[in-house]
C-alpha cells in the first residue's frame, strides 16, 4: 500500500484558536477515506493546509510525497478538490464551466471540450450541457462539481460535504458515482462530511475529527470494536409476546446478562445483552416459544460512534467554556 | 576621493548582506510560496502550463467584460460624450478660424477645445475615465469569492498572482482598446471634418496622451482591485471607490482652495515667499491624481505650455514665445508621469500582499 496523503503532527493556530491539533493521517492508494467531524472540527482547514492554500504553523504535510508549501502547483495539478457549496461562473454553461478548468490546467481547448463532453455525460448532466449554470439545481451542480474535479484527471479528490443539500436520490447516486469512480479509475478519495450515514456507505476508512484532534480511526468494524469497551453483543428481536416460557429459557442462559423490554403488550421489542454472540440460540428459542417477528444482532454504527465520541466532543468543549 | 572610497565600502557591506539572505528566508513568508517560480528551470515543468493557464484566464475575464450589460452601458455614455465633445470642439475650431487667428497646432485643438457647451474630450476622459476603471474592478476578486467560484479557481494549478495579475491585465487590455479606439475615432472624425491632417509630431503627441489615459484609468482600476480584495461586499468597494474619486474630482479641489488661502503670503512678501508659497501649493494639488493627469494632458495636447510650476520675471524675459519640442514636453511632464505610475504600482503592490496573505475558502 503506497500512501498519498501523509500527515505528521500537523498543527494550524489562528492567533490563540488552535484549529488543527497534533493531527497524524495517513492515506493510501486507491481508498475511500472518510473524515467525519461536525462543524468547525478543522476539516477544511486540514484540506487547505493539504493543497497549500494556507499556512501550517507546524507539521509535516506530504500530498504524494511533495511538499505544499513549496510544490502547490505541481499538488494542485494532480489533486481535485471541491469545495463544500461550490461555485460556477452562473451566467456561463457547464461546459464552459468545465473547459475553462480544464485549460487552466493545461488542456488543449479542443481536447478540453471532448473531455467535458464525455465528463459531463458520466456525470449524468448530458442534457444539460449548453444550460447556464445559473439555472442549475443544487444535486446538478454538486455534480458538475464532481466532473469540474475529474476533468484535470486527478490522483487524489478531495470532496468537502458533497452531499450537503441534495436530495436523499441525488445523495445515493453521488455517493454510488464516487464509489465506481475511486475503483475502476483507482483514485484516492477524501470525503468530508458530517453525515455518517453516507460516509458509512461508501468509505473504506474513517477518522472521526473533533476540535482539531483525531479521536478514532478506522473502518467501521474497528471503530464499532473500539466503542464497545464492555464486549457485550446485543441482540433486538421482536417477537409476539414475551410469555413466561421465553422468559424463563432465556434467562436461563447463562451468556444472557440482562433482559429489557419496550413496552408489555401483544408484538413486542425484547433488547437481550449477552456476554457472546448467541443470536442463533435466542432465534431458536423465540420461535419455539412464541412467534418471532424479527431478530437483528446489534452492531455500533457511525450514529453510535458519532453521538459517543462527538457528546464527549461537547461536553469538552462546554467545559473549556465555563 | 574619500567619498567614493566610503561609497565603496558601504556597496561591498551591502552586498554581503544581500548574499547571507538567501532567497528561501526571503520567500518563506508568502502563503502560495512561490520559490518554485525561484528554482532552476529544469525544477519547474509547470511553469510553462502556468503561463498558459494566465493568459487563458486573461482571455476569460476580457470576454467576461465585453459581455457584461455595465461595460456596454459605460461605453455607451463615453462614446456619446466624445462625440459631443468633437462636435463642441469644431464649432469653436471654426469660430476661431473665422476670426482669422493663425493656428499652430490645429490638429490637437480637436482634443483640447471646446466652445463652452460641452467640456473638451480630455475633460471627458479624465472625469469618466476612472468611472470606467472603478466599474471594470470594483468587484473583480469579492464577487469571485462570494459567488464561490474563487475557492475553485485557486485550488487549480495555477498562482495566486496569477490571478490578480490576469484580472488586472484583462481590465487594462480593455480599457486601453476602448481608449484607444475612442482617439482613433475623434481623430478620424476631426479628420474627416476639419480636413487637416496631423503632423507626426501631433501624432506622436496623441498617442503619449492616449497611452497616459491608459495609465490614469489603470490607476483607478487598481485601486478598486484592491478595494475589492478588502472588502468581501462588492457593494462597499464600489462605494469606497467611488468615494475617493469624488474625493479627487471634487473635494480636493475645495480643501486646497481653503489651505491656499490659509497659507497665502503677505502682500508684501518676499519673492522667496511667494515662490515656496507656490511650491506647497504645487505639491499639495500633485497629491491627487486627478491632477497630475490634468497637467500631462495640458503638456502633451497644448505645446505651448512651456511650465506647470511658476516662473519669475527673469526667467521669462528672454524665453522666445515658441511651442516646445516633443522631447521638452514629455521632460516636463516626465515627474507627473513617474508619480501616476508609482501610484499605480502602489495600489498593485498593496493588493498583491494583501491577496498573498489571505486565506480562501469557500463563500468567505
Amino acid at each position: 500500500m503506497e500512501p498519498v496523503i501523509e500527515l505528521t503532527n500537523l498543527t494550524k493556530k489562528y492567533n490563540q484558536y488552535t484549529a488543527v491539533n497534533g493531527l497524524n493521517l495517513t492515506l493510501y492508494r486507491g481508498e475511500v477515506f472518510g473524515l467525519l467531524g461536525p462543524n468547525g472540527a478543522g476539516k477544511t482547514t486540514t484540506i487547505l493546509m493539504m493543497l497549500g492554500l494556507t499556512d501550517r504553523t507546524s507539521g509535516d504535510v506530504k500530498v504524494l510525497g511533495l511538499d505544499p508549501n513549496y510544490n502547490a502547483i505541481e499538488i494542485k495539478s494532480k489533486v481535485g478538490y471541491m469545495p463544500d457549496d461550490i461555485g460556477f461562473y452562473e451566467d456561463r454553461t457547464a461546459i464552459d464551466n468545465l473547459v475553462y478548468t480544464a485549460r487552466l490546467n493545461g488542456i488543449a481547448a479542443k481536447q478540453a471540450k471532448q473531455q467535458a463532453e464525455l465528463l459531463l455525460q458520466r456525470v449524468g448532466l448530458e442534457n444539460a450541457i449548453n444550460k447556464k449554470v445559473g439555472a442549475f439545481s443544487r444535486g446538478m451542480r454538486q455534480r458538475l462539481g464532481l466532473a469540474d474535479v475529474l476533468i484535470k484527471q486527478p490522483e487524489i479528490i478531495i470532496l468537502d460535504e458533497p452531499t450537503l443539500g441534495i436530495d436523499p436520490e441525488g445523495v445515493r447516486e453521488l455517493l454510488e458515482l464516487i464509489s465506481t469512480l475511486s475503483r475502476e479509475e483507482k483514485i484516492t478519495v477524501l470525503l468530508c462530511s458530517h453525515h455518517l450515514h453516507q460516509v458509512q456507505q461508501v468509505c473504506d476508512r474513517v477518522g472521526l475529527f473533533v476540535q482539531g484532534e483525531l479521536v478514532a480511526c478506522g473502518n467501521i468494524a474497528q471503530l464499532s470494536e473500539a466503542l464497545n469497551e464492555e464486549k457485550t453483543v446485543t441482540i433486538e428481536l421482536e417477537v409476539a409476546a414475551l410469555n413466561n416460557p421465553l422468559k424463563t429459557a432465556l434467562e436461563a442462559l447463562e451468556q444472557v446478562l440482562s433482559i429489557e423490554t419496550a413496552a408489555p403488550g401483544s408484538a413486542q421489542r425484547v433488547t437481550v445483552t449477552c456476554s457472546e454472540d448467541i443470536t442463533a440460540l435466542v432465534a431458536k428459542l423465540a420461535s419455539e416459544h412464541s412467534e418471532l417477528y424479527m431478530i437483528h444482532r446489534q452492531v455500533y454504527g457511525l450514529d453510535d460512534i458519532y453521538h459517543r465520541y462527538f457528546e464527549g466532543g461537547e461536553a469538552r468543549e462546554a467545559a473549556t467554556k465555563a | 576621493m574619500k567619498l567614493q572610497l566610503k561609497l565603496n565600502q558601504a556597496l561591498r557591506l551591502w552586498q554581503e548582506k544581500l548574499g547571507k539572505l538567501k532567497p528561501e528566508a526571503l520567500f518563506q513568508r508568502t502563503s502560495d510560496k512561490r520559490t518554485s517560480e525561484h528554482a532552476p528551470a529544469q525544477q519547474r515543468p509547470y511553469s510553462n502550463a502556468s503561463r498558459k493557464a494566465f493568459w487563458v484566464m486573461v482571455q476569460k475575464e476580457f470576454g467576461d467584460h465585453i459581455r457584461s450589460w455595465r461595460f456596454s452601458i459605460l461605453l455607451a455614455i463615453i462614446v456619446l460624450a466624445c462625440i459631443g465633445s468633437i462636435y463642441s470642439a469644431i464649432t469653436a475650431l471654426q469660430a476661431q478660424s473665422d476670426s482669422g487667428n493663425t493656428q499652430t497646432f490645429l490638429f490637437l485643438k480637436i482634443f483640447t477645445l471646446s466652445d463652452g457647451s460641452i467640456p473638451q474630450f480630455t475633460q471627458f476622459v479624465a472625469f469618466l475615465g476612472p468611472l470606467m476603471g472603478i466599474a471594470l474592478g470594483f468587484d473583480a476578486v469579492n464577487t469571485e469569492r462570494s459567488k464561490g467560484t474563487l475557492s475553485r479557481l485557486i485550488s487549480q494549478p495555477i498562482y495566486r498572482d496569477d490571478f490578480l495579475k490576469a484580472k488586472f491585465i484583462s481590465s487594462l487590455l480593455l480599457v486601453a482598446v476602448v481608449i484607444f479606439s475612442l482617439g482613433f475615432l475623434v481623430m478620424g472624425l476631426g479628420l474627416v471634418v476639419i480636413g487637416y491632417p496631423p503632423t507626426p509630431e501631433e501624432f506622436v503627441r496623441v498617442i503619449c496622451f492616449l497611452l497616459t489615459a491608459v495609465v490614469y484609468v489603470g490607476f483607478w482600476l487598481n485601486l478598486s482591485i484592491l478595494l475589492s480584495i478588502r472588502f468581501k461586499q462588492a457593494a462597499t468597494s464600489a462605494l469606497s471607490s467611488i468615494a475617493i474619486w469624488i474625493f479627487f474630482t471634487v473635494f480636493y479641489g475645495i480643501i486646497i482652495n481653503l489651505v491656499s488661502n490659509a497659507i497665502f503670503p503677505d502682500q508684501n512678501g518676499t519673492t522667496e515667499q511667494i515662490l515656496r508659497y507656490y511650491g506647497q501649493m504645487d505639491l499639495l494639488s500633485r497629491i491627487s491624481p486627478a491632477e497630475l493627469f490634468s497637467d500631462i494632458t495640458t503638456t502633451l495636447l497644448m505645446p505651448n505650455v512651456r511650465s506647470l510650476g511658476v516662473l519669475t520675471m527673469e526667467q521669462v524675459t528672454l524665453a522666445l514665445d515658441s511651442p516646445l519640442a516633443l522631447g521638452q514636453s514629455i521632460l516636463l511632464v516626465w515627474p507627473q508621469l513617474t508619480a501616476l505610475l508609482a501610484l499605480t504600482f502602489v495600489c498593485f503592490g498593496l493588493s498583491y500582499y494583501l491577496f498573498m496573505r489571505q486565506e480562501i475558502r469557500a463563500r468567505s
